[in-house]
């Protein structure tokens, strides 16, 4: 969900009877839970799904740097500031190790990156907010790393190889991501009257772009039902949101801090919370561009890609040289 | 745009005597840059004590297709393993 309304091939999943050969032995290897690997045979659909999907879960982490970047001058310690900075790089490591995976089903790192550029492919709407205090940076770490691993833990088993082994590595560090969020909560929460303000008040802003970044329900979606059988899926939406919802609530609790909805509510029956849904107008407004952050990201990511252009090319070009001088020299 | 960085494929030494292991590939303009940027990308947290990297157009790999005629002859040569012959246990340690 980092990856949010990936489309799939739209056509629905096939029948037994429907599939050719090849497609019949390759859902099987799915079902047997055997990993498909580059350059084994893949349907066209579930190649250019992954490629939307891992892509824009990489365009995440990278576009993820900007408003955690914000803070890293302003990080109230030194200690802070240090694993401020550390989680930063590690967002541009799990995007390094994704855009890897999605090259190795045939699109380049240039296209991705065009495509972001461009606006062709998106990111995850929730980096489309403003992180405007501290407090905001623990709410990021605690609910934004905190959605993000309750979608990326089950993504571990995935069918593709090297989406899976991506997401084991990256599941491993975002431990850290959500634990130093949280620290920073307590920290803000039981400290002075204006620090617990500051962290009721990130928790209120963060709660339902939090929740959206699940995406809509998807029961009813042709594109999920076929993600769900390619196992590039692993659960529904609302499953992830529900399961969401159930871990964050004792942690607010925990805090003293209050969660917006006055429709939260332990329900016995179903052994979860019931909540209030989060604005899907507003999500598909964000989604759309509208957003609060959408102009300032996408300028800072073809800023920094325009700006490094000589990097690329003079490094480049200083290898061809090397390179050929060592062949005139052998 | 036009002009990627080649892309090489990362190999790490864990730290306890084993050999090195795939861990992942990443984009470089030259060697030197690949190994600075192999230790920023994949060994954050101490994965390792030795880097290689190599082009990964310089990797020659098997055929999924190939992999029966590749493969399957070792399935039916299980006295390759040690586990196929029975030793009396009077015999000891062997």
């Amino acid at each position: 969900m980092y990856a949010q309304m990936v489309k799939s091939t739209g056509e629905g999943v096939k029948s037994r009877e429907e599939m050719s050969p090849e497609e019949a032995v390759f859902q099987d290897r799915i079902d047997a839970d055997v990993k498909i690997e580059p350059k084994d045979w893949m349907p066209e659909g579930y190649r250019k799904t992954l490629i939307r999907q891992i892509g824009q879960h990489a365009h995440s982490e990278i576009v993820g740097q900007l408003p955690e970047g914000n803070w890293i001058t302003r990080a109230p310690t030194l200690e802070r500031k240090a694993i401020l900075l550390a989680k930063v790089q590690d967002e541009a490591g799990h995007g390094l190790y994704l855009y890897c995976a999605a090259e190795t089903l045939g699109v380049t790192r240039d296209d991705l990156t065009e495509q972001l550029l461009s606006g062709k492919m998106k990111y995850s709407s929730i980096f489309n907010y403003p992180t405007l205090t501290w407090a905001d940076i623990g709410a990021v770490g605690w609910l934004v790393d905190g959605a993000a691993i309750m979608n990326q833990v089950p993504l571990q088993r995935t069918s593709f190889g090297p989406y899976s082994r991506a997401m084991i590595r990256i599941c491993k560090e975002e431990s850290f991501h959500q634990r130093q969020g949280y620290d920073i909560m307590m920290k803000m929460a039981k400290g002075t009257e204006a620090q617990k303000r500051m962290a009721q008040d990130a928790l209120n802003r963060f709660w339902y772009p939090s929740l959206m970044m699940f995406g809509p329900s998807d029961k009813d979606s042709v594109h999920s039902a076929q993600s769900l059988a390619w196992k590039i899926k692993i659960d529904t939406n609302d499953e992830l949101r529900q399961k969401f919802v159930d871990q964050t609530v004792p942690q607010a609790e925990y805090l003293g801090l209050t969660v917006p909805d006055e429709n939260l509510k332990w329900n016995e029956e179903k052994g979860g919370y019931d909540f209030s849904e989060p604005d899907w107008a507003e999500f598909f407004d964000v989604v759309k561009g509208n957003g609060p952050c959408n102009k300032d990201r996408l300028e800072a990511r073809i800023k920094a890609w325009d700006e490094g252009a000589w990097v690329r090319d003079g490094l480049l070009a200083h290898a061809e040289k090397r390179a050929a001088r060592k062949v005139a020299a052998e | 745009m036009k002009h990627e960085w080649p892309l090489w494929e990362v190999f790490i030494r864990g730290q306890h005597g084993l050999s090195h292991r795939h861990v992942g590939s990443l984009h470089a303009p030259d060697a030197e840059m690949a190994v600075k940027n192999a230790r920023d990308v994949y060994t954050r947290r101490n994965e390792g004590v030795s880097i290689w990297v190599v082009e990964a157009r310089h990797i020659t790999a098997t055929s999924p297709s190939d992999k029966g005629p590749m493969f399957e002859p070792s399935e039916s040569k299980v006295y390759r393993h040690p586990t196929f012959f029975d030793i009396p246990d009077d015999v000891g340690a062997m």
